[in-house]
Parts: C-alpha cells; sequence; structure tokens
C-alpha cells in the first residue's frame, strides 16, 4: 500500500486523535503553569444614616469583580510556574511533616494527592494479578464444561462486565449500605458491631472486590476466545509425552496464551489506574479518593461556580506522568512485538 | 455429544470442582445485579429489610400496593424463557434468513425491533393474558388459590422515575450520544484499521504506538483540556466566524460560534476520538486475519484501493466490526466523568443523571427512585448482550485477541 493511500485511509482518525487527544495534552500542559483570575478591585463604600443634628457616615473597603460592559468578569491570567504543581503536591505541608516534630507518613496520608496517589498505586497492582488469575480460573472452567451450558455460562459471566461501573458499584453498595442483607450476614456470623462504610479499610476492600468482579468477565472473555484457537495435535502430543494435566496448562496452554495475558494485563493497567467510578458509587471522597477523582473534584464547579482549572491541569499532569511511568516496561514489549521487519 | 478426546477428559473430581467453582462464579456474578431488580420492585419497607425473605417476598407491599399471584410468576417465566430462546436462537436464524441486509444495519435494527417486542410482550401482553386465564380460574374452587396474589410486586418507582422525574429525557440523549458514537467510530475506525494492517510502512508503526500511549491518558486529563475550552468556545472560535476566508463556511451552520458546553454533539466527537486508539488496534487485527488476496484480487481487476475496501472487504469484516462496535458503545452509554463535566442539565444523559437521585438521598423514596433508575439504565445492556453475545466471542476468537 502506498504511503498516499495510507495517509488517506488513516487522515480522519489521526485527525480526531491529534485534534482531541495531542492537542488538550499539550494545552494541559500550558493551562498547569498559568492561572486565571477574576480581576477584583478595592471600592470605598460611604454608607450614611440619618442622625440627630448630622448624618453618621462610615465608609468601608469593599472588594469587588470588575465588570465589562457586556456584564462579563474581566479576567486575568498570570504566568505562575510551578505554583499550581506546589499547591496540588502540598510541598509545604510535605516538608512540615517530616522536619523535626513532624508526624511523618501519617500526616501525609492526611494530604488528597498524597492519599490519592497511595490508593491508586495500591488498587493496581493488588487487583491485576487477581483479575488474571480469576478470569483465567474461569476460562478454563468454562471449556471444560458441555458446549450446551457453555451459552448460558458466558452470558452470565459477562453481566458483571457490560453493566455501567457506577451502577455496578451501586448495586454492590446497596448489598452492604445500612442494614443491607451482607452486612446482616457479617453482623450474624462474624461480628454484631461491623458497619462497612464507617472505615476507610473496609470501603477499599469492597472497591477492590467491586473492581476484580467487575473485569475479571472481560480476561475471561478474551483467554476463553484464546482456548478455542489452542492447538489441539499439541495437547494431544503432550500427552501421549506423558504430560500431566497441569504441565499441559503450563507448557502448552499458557505460552499459547502469553500474547493475550501481556494484552489483558496492559489494558487492565491503563484502566484500574483511571479508577474513578468507584469513588463516586461507594460515596467514598470521605475516606479514599483516586488521583482521576482528584481532577475530575477541582473540575467540578463549587458553590461559587469556580473551577480551579490550573490545580485540575497541574494534577492531570502528575497522573499522566504516573501512567506513563508503569506502562513503559509493558509498552517495550508491545514495541518489540510490533516493530516493522525492516 | 462430548467433543473432547479421550485422553483429554478431565477426571471426575476434577470436573466436579470446576463444575462447583463455576456455580459459586455465576452466583457471586449476577447477584448483585439480580438482588437490585428485586428491591426495585418493592416498596421502600420490603426491600430496605435486613431480611432477605422480606426483601424476596415484600409482605408490606402486598399488604399496601398488591402483589403477583403464581399465575402471573408462571406466566412471566414463561415470557422470560421465550425472549431468551428468542434472542440466542430466533434471532441469528432470522438474521441469516436475510442476508441481502449489510450487518451494520441488519443487526442493530433485529436488536431494537427485539427489545420493543420483548417489552411489549412481558408489559403489555403478558399482564392481560395472566389476568384474563386468572378471572377463569377465580370461578373453581381450589385452584382460585393460584390466581391470588402472594408476592408484593409494585411498578410505582419505576413510574416516578421515568414519569415524574422525566428520565426519558435522558434516555433520549444517552441514546442519542451512544448512537452517534458507534456510527461515527465504526465509521472512521474501519477505514483506519484496515490502512494500519495492510500497511508497513513506518509511518503506520508510529501510529500504532501513538495510539497506545494515548489510549492510556486517563480521561481526567483530557476533560481538564476540554473544560475551559468548551466553556469559552464562543471567544476562542470567534475568528473563525469573523475571518473572511473561513466565516463565509461557519456561517452557514450559525450566525455565531457554538457555546460547545452541553452540546451533545461536542460530545459524540469527543468520545468518538478518546476511543479511536482502542478502536482501530482491535479492527486492525481483524482486519490482519481476513486474507489479503481478497482486495489484491479486486485490485487486479481494476479497483481502487477504496473500491477494494468496499466491495471486497466490507462484506467480510462484520464480525470483527459488530465487537468492536460494542466495546464503543459499552464507553459511550457507560460514560460518567466526561458527560458528567461537558454536559448540562438538559442535555444530561443516564448515567450522570443518576446522581441526582443519590444526592437527594433524604427520603426512604428517593433511594428506591435511584435503584429503579439503575435498573432502567442496566435493561438495555442486558438485552444487548444477549442478542450479540455470540457475536462477542466468534468476533474476539477471529482476531482481536492476537495481542
Amino acid at each position: 500500500m502506498r504511503l498516499k493511500t495510507l495517509l488517506m485511509f488513516t487522515a480522519p482518525s489521526a485527525v480526531l486523535m491529534l485534534v482531541f487527544i495531542f492537542v488538550p495534552l499539550i494545552s494541559v500542559a500550558v493551562q498547569s503553569l498559568f492561572s486565571t483570575t477574576l480581576v477584583r478591585e478595592q471600592v470605598k463604600v460611604e454608607t450614611c444614616t440619618p442622625g440627630f443634628l448630622a448624618q453618621v457616615c462610615t465608609t468601608a473597603e469593599r472588594s469587588q469583580v470588575v465588570l465589562r460592559a457586556d456584564g462579563k468578569p474581566v479576567t486575568r491570567t498570570v504566568f505562575t510556574g510551578l505554583d499550581s504543581y506546589r499547591s496540588v503536591l502540598e510541598v509545604e505541608k510535605l516538608a512540615a511533616a517530616f522536619a523535626s516534630g513532624g508526624q511523618g507518613w501519617t500526616a501525609v496520608a492526611g494530604l488528597d494527592f498524597w492519599r490519592a496517589l497511595r490508593f491508586t498505586l495500591t488498587f493496581t497492582f493488588i487487583t491485576l494479578p487477581l483479575v488474571v488469575g480469576l478470569g483465567m480460573l474461569i476460562a478454563l472452567a468454562v471449556n471444560n464444561m458441555l458446549r450446551s451450558v457453555r451459552g448460558p455460562l458466558v452470558f452470565i459471566s459477562l453481566l458483571p462486565f457490560i453493566v455501567t461501573p457506577v451502577i455496578g458499584a451501586l448495586s454492590i453498595r446497596w448489598l452492604f449500605v445500612g442494614d443491607g442483607i451482607l452486612t446482616a450476614l457479617l453482623r450474624a456470623t462474624i461480628d454484631p458491631s461491623i458497619s462497612m462504610f464507617a472505615q476507610g479499610w473496609t470501603i477499599e476492600l469492597l472497591m477492590l472486590v467491586y473492581r476484580v468482579w467487575h473485569v475479571a468477565p472481560f480476561a475471561f472473555i478474551v483467554f476463553y476466545a484464546g482456548l478455542q484457537t489452542v492447538d489441539q495435535d499439541t495437547l494431544e502430543s503432550a500427552v501421549i509425552d506423558g504430560a500431566s494435566r497441569f504441565e499441559r496448562l503450563r507448557f502448552v496452554v499458557i505460552p499459547h496464551l502469553m500474547p493475550l495475558i501481556v494484552f489483558v494485563a496492559l489494558i487492565h493497567m491503563m484502566d484500574a489506574y483511571r479508577v474513578f467510578e468507584e469513588v463516586v458509587g461507594f460515596a467514598a471522597e470521605a475516606h479514599v479518593i483516586s488521583l482521576q477523582w482528584l481532577t475530575f473534584n477541582f473540575l467540578t464547579p463549587d458553590f461559587t461556580g469556580n473551577r480551579s482549572i490550573s490545580r485540575a491541569s497541574a494534577s492531570s499532569m502528575l497522573t499522566m506522568v504516573g501512567i506513563v511511568l508503569l506502562l513503559i516496561p509493558l509498552l517495550v514489549r508491545v514495541w518489540r512485538d510490533h516493530k516493522p521487519r525492516s | 455429544m462430548n467433543d473432547v478426546p479421550q485422553a483429554l477428559r478431565a477426571s471426575v473430581a476434577l470436573r466436579i470442582a470446576a463444575g462447583l467453582f463455576l456455580a459459586v462464579w455465576c452466583v457471586v456474578a449476577a447477584f448483585p445485579l439480580v438482588w437490585t431488580a428485586a428491591m426495585s420492585f418493592r416498596a421502600p419497607v420490603d426491600a430496605l429489610s435486613a431480611n432477605p425473605l422480606t426483601v424476596l417476598l415484600a409482605p408490606a407491599t402486598l399488604r399496601l400496593v398488591g402483589g403477583v399471584s403464581v399465575l402471573d410468576l408462571v406466566f412471566g417465566l414463561v415470557g422470560i424463557w421465550l425472549g431468551w430462546r428468542g434472542a440466542t436462537r430466533g434471532l441469528p436464524a432470522l438474521a441469516a434468513r436475510v442476508p441481502a441486509v449489510p450487518g451494520v444495519v441488519l443487526w442493530p435494527g433485529l436488536a431494537i425491533g427485539f427489545s420493543f417486542a420483548a417489552g411489549f410482550g412481558l408489559f403489555v401482553l403478558l399482564p392481560v393474558l395472566s389476568d384474563l386465564v386468572g378471572q377463569g380460574l377465580r370461578m373453581l374452587p381450589l385452584l382460585g388459590l393460584l390466581a391470588e396474589p402472594v408476592i408484593g410486586f409494585t411498578g410505582e418507582h419505576y413510574r416516578a422515575v421515568w414519569i415524574k422525574q422525566e428520565f426519558y429525557r435522558n434516555f433520549l440523549n444517552s441514546m442519542l450520544v451512544t448512537v452517534g458514537v458507534v456510527t461515527i467510530s465504526l465509521s472512521v475506525g474501519t477505514l483506519a484499521g484496515y490502512a494500519l494492517a495492510r500497511s508497513q510502512s513506518r509511518i503506520a508503526f508510529w501510529l500504532l504506538v501513538a495510539a497506545l500511549v494515548f489510549r492510556a491518558m486517563p480521561h481526567s486529563v483530557l476533560t481538564s483540556g476540554y473544560v475551559p475550552f468548551f466553556l469559552s468556545s464562543r471567544e476562542i472560535l470567534a475568528p473563525l466566524w469573523e475571518w473572511a476566508a473561513t466565516g463565509w463556511f461557519f456561517q452557514l451552520f450559525s450566525d455565531r460560534p457554538p457555546l460547545l458546553y452541553g452540546q451533545p454533539a461536542a460530545i459524540i466527537i469527543v468520545l468518538v476520538s478518546i476511543n479511536q486508539p482502542f478502536t482501530i488496534w482491535m479492527l486492525r487485527s481483524f482486519f490482519q486475519n481476513i486474507p489479503q488476496e481478497l482486495d489484491e484480487a479486486a485490485r487486479v481487476d481494476g479497483c481502487s484501493h477504496f473500491e477494494a475496501f468496499w466491495r471486497a472487504i466490507m462484506p467480510v469484516m462484520w464480525p470483527g466490526v459488530i465487537t468492536t462496535g460494542l466495546f464503543s458503545f459499552l464507553l459511550a452509554y457507560n460514560d460518567y466523568l466526561v458527560t458528567a463535566l461537558l454536559l448540562d442539565a438538559q442535555s444530561m444523559t443516564m448515567v450522570p443523571a443518576i446522581t441526582q437521585f443519590l444526592n437527594r438521598d433524604i427520603r426512604l423514596s428517593d433511594q428506591m427512585e435511584a435503584i429503579a433508575a439503575a435498573v432502567s439504565i442496566t435493561a438495555p445492556l442486558f438485552v444487548l448482550v444477549l442478542v450479540f453475545q455470540r457475536q462477542i466471542v466468534a468476533g474476539l476468537t477471529q482476531g482481536a485477541v492476537k495481542g
């Protein structure tokens, strides 16, 4: 295929990605260095009240937003350098925590960015092996079943994957919240005073359970599709060579599925790193937050209608650096697999 | 009957263990959703009870509102079974009988038609039928008991959500956004995926690597880029409208630059772009599995590249396209972050709209409405997987999963 044809076919897709992914990334980088504020001015206001013999007048200084002729507020954009990064990272508080007399890690656990980072990373690395493992187990088990029951099994297994993440999280929350039936069950069997939404670690546990429940079906369906293409002749010759079931799994099936395992791990790491819907669904923001939620919160208008764009941009940039660092090993592997053979 | 060779067959113990494991998994997979659906048909006293039997049998709902009889249950189960058979057996057979219509038109049409038919059958036809039979049975001694309500059941939360809270507006917005995203995303993506599969060029390789990195970008990062631009798009885009060389063109569409915030069209383009990296990677691996001889033959016969794509490749690409389209659908339909930040109350889709029920969580009925809304959001996805599950597995086996 000639270069011109390639460019013509890929142009619409490439332009979309350029305009709506690449350009926003650049503009976020720029935004994080500037800060836009409303221009305010100090106005002297004299208020007089009629008194006996003379008016009593008081002057007070008030600050108010300057308006343009068309009634919109005047804004000023100033270069602030790394100030928004400093404010997102809470450098001063960090320094204070580790200065003599500081509280060390306990204080860091109270700073928004750092607790979000801590949760996002532990979440990613704990769910990764669980998702791959559970997905593989379900795929192997379904593959061993009779053909007639596989259809319904695949359907039921896919349900947690297709359900909207916020809704899935909510449906699990409703089982546990307040006197929900599963909390009632836990109270009856383990500890009569259990409450799943009163402390951070139980919410975190629910989030992990939810995510494995939600993504394992994706791993399952990919591995299951891969199992259909395992070479039966190789398996049979392995049997003739005396390989046990486990050895066949270890030396024939797993190597065959290896590209798929890398694929699922790659997709899952990207997705788990952007954990967000769980925080909304479980209403966890008081106890546990994630990096995406932090940015989302900066972008949501506060009660005066302001969005802290520059802080959102700074935390976005930090989030982005994090995922790129995490993915480098996997990206290098993909690179080697797909490099043009020229 | 059993297609596994004797030597590869698992031992009895292993098969029992695997069966048990799958049984546990199926319960875990379906339970939260089934339970939420059961709660949505109960009065708050029953639905939020700590006793599972109360939730299932709903005595208070039965006393206060009414319920369903054994007869209704039997009719309901038969209806669900028929729906299941129809979706898994009937629809594919029907689709096979009309091969002239391209899959991209046929399948969505069938799915929508089927949803309407199933909804009509389940919510209108069956209750009426069951009522008629019940009237007849009541005249008989003993058998009349079958027609007496035994389990509490109410649809009032759905009525409150869809009619009083006007959830149907959000439903229509969701449909608009998802249909837009799926069609645009697939038309743009198939072209690119096809070219990338057939090209050995260095540029193709770099495009794929860039797409992979873009796929990793958290949506909040991109959204922080969109928000300021969307909010002040009137001022930013103004030069395009004022400059004579481009102004005449843009003024064909509107007198002045649009405010992109709250525009479903803008959201569609944004979601299409966010979804492009995954789409082109997936479609590329499908096209790699379609033999190159096919389009080469067409080229030899004098077709241009585009004609070769149109005539030789299009007819055989549907399994892959349907699977990819399903992933696009899920992304657009399930999105919370982007839609919550870039749409206003008028144009809100269903998923971000559900938080309005959660945030007003003061009365018990508010929580019930949230539950009913959640079930309403899940139902279309349920039908979708029912209809398409064979295509998903077939599509994935055919290509996407080569890594």
